[in-house]
């Protein structure tokens, strides 16, 4: 089974967030940038397949140069090969576009992406490249197993789970619940060594004009400070969330 | 050219949220000068619409639309939208219309903006509000595609009532068989949800056990609220992953969201940042949730949890 994850470089969970230019771009100032959470669930579950069953993984990242230090703790994490497409990843759908090419070019049975990136938060990635390629799409994924061409997964739903059964190739968008949080992988020294002799190509891109722009970035207003209520006089509380927030 | 809505339904029943973006809809129509058509699928009652500035309702019953598929839904949503020769979309922010909007967008060559909390500052370009980096900011996005694919947040626009009535017409799509078929379905039904609630509880560490969530829920029972928890919880396997909120966990932009023994890590902040009134309660000052908070407790969560759960119940059944 050929396996490609997709992998986002994205700003540390403990990131605080900030703008320059007139707050038209983010300020990586200070940042430190990692694998995008959601994939990492998704390069683990990876990782399983290839040792349990038999698959090659490869990683794909659409970006500058400067996302190579992702891809190359996905290769210490122990996927086999690289990819990095030469362009900034600026919206959704070009990514996808980008990502629907080496799809196209390469052929993989299936790919795994995270339901979101956490620094924009579009959600939109893996359907689009599903509907770009034409294979069968699981989102919110948060369990998987392959048998043949035949695929059992599960997915998180409002309110609950359910599951569904398809077939490859699949794009599916994976989440925390994949692999358990105690089953990713911190690269270890052997690890990092390899992954400096795994190829890491970087391809050129197809044409794909942006369908969306980002104008301009503001910050939440900031906040009042905190109303204390006694412990001993709850009745308060229930007084401003009913006349004064007007929440109850 | 009318904007279009899909208004999700649940056993044959409207969403509140499908309510919502009627609302928002209308609201958009308004702007553009147009009308609103709404899809509906296996909806029994689609009356209701009109009184959220629905002026046609597309009703499409189909067997192969009884479980939720994204791909036929996109389709069918797709065709609606090529019929009306709509260039705006408008869907809701459910795991379900998440799942379906990106499929949607390559069918319609359309771009997407997702996450979006307000209506569009400008419709020449079309640039709307969207909330990212998990709520830590927010993010004015113009979108470039002739058709345009809005998904509203929950809780964002509220609902809008205009007085009207929308007319029906039957529409039946042309969908081919679904690829991916639904083998079982895992749902509470009568629990809300976190992405349907107005009201979110939700506890921490703080608790020390499983076994004290009898209170939460019985709070969260009370509001008629849904229960949520840290991530700290979930994977102690005190609670399921579902209930998690957080940057990797669920986002949750409740009216009220009221956190019990929680202490306000950055990743849970984020997640929670975009729901309107905070309550916090904690015995330690010192948590940073007390800085996000909008109102607050210093207490320990045993003594007061139970006692503002009686005071609720006098205040409801005044």
């Amino acid at each position: 089974m050929k396996i490609l994850v997709c992998i986002s470089h994205v700003p540390d969970t403990t990131s605080k967030i900030n703008f320059t230019d007139g707050n038209t771009k983010f300020d990586s100032n200070g940042v430190q940038f990692v694998i995008n959470p959601n994939d990492e669930f998704g390069l683990t579950r990876a990782m399983w397949f290839k040792e349990k069953q038999g698959a090659s993984v490869t990683v794909v990242n659409v970006g500058g140069p400067e996302t190579e230090p992702t891809l190359r703790k996905a290769l210490a994490i122990g996927a086999d090969e690289a990819i990095r497409v030469n362009t900034p990843a600026t919206d959704g759908f070009s990514v996808a576009k980008q990502l629907a090419n080496v799809v196209k070019e390469e052929g993989y049975d299936l790919v795994i992406a995270g339901r979101e990136s956490i620094d924009y938060n579009g959600g939109m990635v893996p359907g689009m490249l599903a509907g770009l390629t034409d294979a069968n799409f699981v989102n919110n994924c948060i369990g998987l197993e392959i048998e043949g061409e035949t695929a059992k997964a599960t997915r998180e739903i409002d309110g609950g789970k359910e599951t569904v059964s398809t077939s490859l190739p699949l794009v599916i968008g994976g989440q925390k619940g994949l692999v358990e949080e105690s089953d990713l992988r911190i690269p270890n020294m052997r690890g990092i060594m390899m992954a400096r002799k795994k190829p890491l190509n970087v391809v050129e891109p197809v044409e794909a004009k942006p369908e969306t722009t980002s104008a301009s970035f503001e910050k939440p207003a900031p906040k009042s400070s905190v109303k204390l209520v006694e412990p001993d006089n709850l009745d308060e509380l229930i007084n401003l969330l009913h006349n004064e927030a007007k929440v109850i | 050219m009318s904007v279009l809505v899909y208004t999700e339904s649940e056993q044959g029943q409207l969403k509140k949220t499908a309510f919502e973006v009627a609302s928002y809809a209308k609201a958009v129509a308004d702007q553009l000068g147009t009308t609103v058509t709404a899809v509906a699928v296996n909806t029994n009652d689609i009356s209701a619409l009109g009184n959220y500035g629905v002026d046609k309702v597309l009703n499409i019953t189909n067997d192969q639309l009884t479980d939720f598929n994204a791909k036929s839904y996109a389709l069918a949503i797709q065709q609606a939208a090529e019929q009306e020769n709509s260039k705006v979309v408008i869907v809701s922010s459910s795991a379900d219309s998440k799942y379906l909007a990106p499929l949607l967008a390559v069918g319609l060559n359309a771009g997407y903006a997702s996450n979006v909390v307000a209506t569009p500052s400008s419709t020449s370009p079309f640039t709307v509000k969207r909330s990212a980096f998990t709520n830590k900011a927010f993010e004015n996005i113009e979108v470039n595609t002739e058709v345009k694919i809005v998904g509203v947040s929950n809780n964002a626009f509220g609902l809008v009532e205009s007085m009207g009535s929308a007319s029906v017409e039957d529409f039946s799509p042309s969908l081919p068989e679904s690829q991916v078929k639904v083998e079982s379905v895992d749902k509470a039904t009568d629990k809300v949800t976190i992405a349907d609630a107005e009201i979110v509880v939700s506890g921490g560490r703080g608790l020390k056990g499983p076994e004290n969530w009898g209170m939460i829920e019985e709070l969260a029972d009370v509001l008629g609220a849904a229960t949520a928890c840290s991530k700290p919880v979930s994977d102690l396997g005190w609670r399921p992953h579902g209930e998690h909120v957080g940057q990797t966990g669920k986002p949750v932009a409740a009216n009220l969201y009221i956190a019990i023994g929680i202490s306000g890590a950055i990743q849970h902040l984020a997640g929670i940042n975009a729901s309107k009134v905070k309550v916090v309660i904690n015995t330690d000052p010192e948590a940073p949730f007390f800085k996000a908070a909008d109102y607050g407790v210093v207490g320990d969560a045993f003594e007061v949890v139970p006692e503002l759960i009686e005071k609720l119940k006098a205040f409801k059944a005044q």
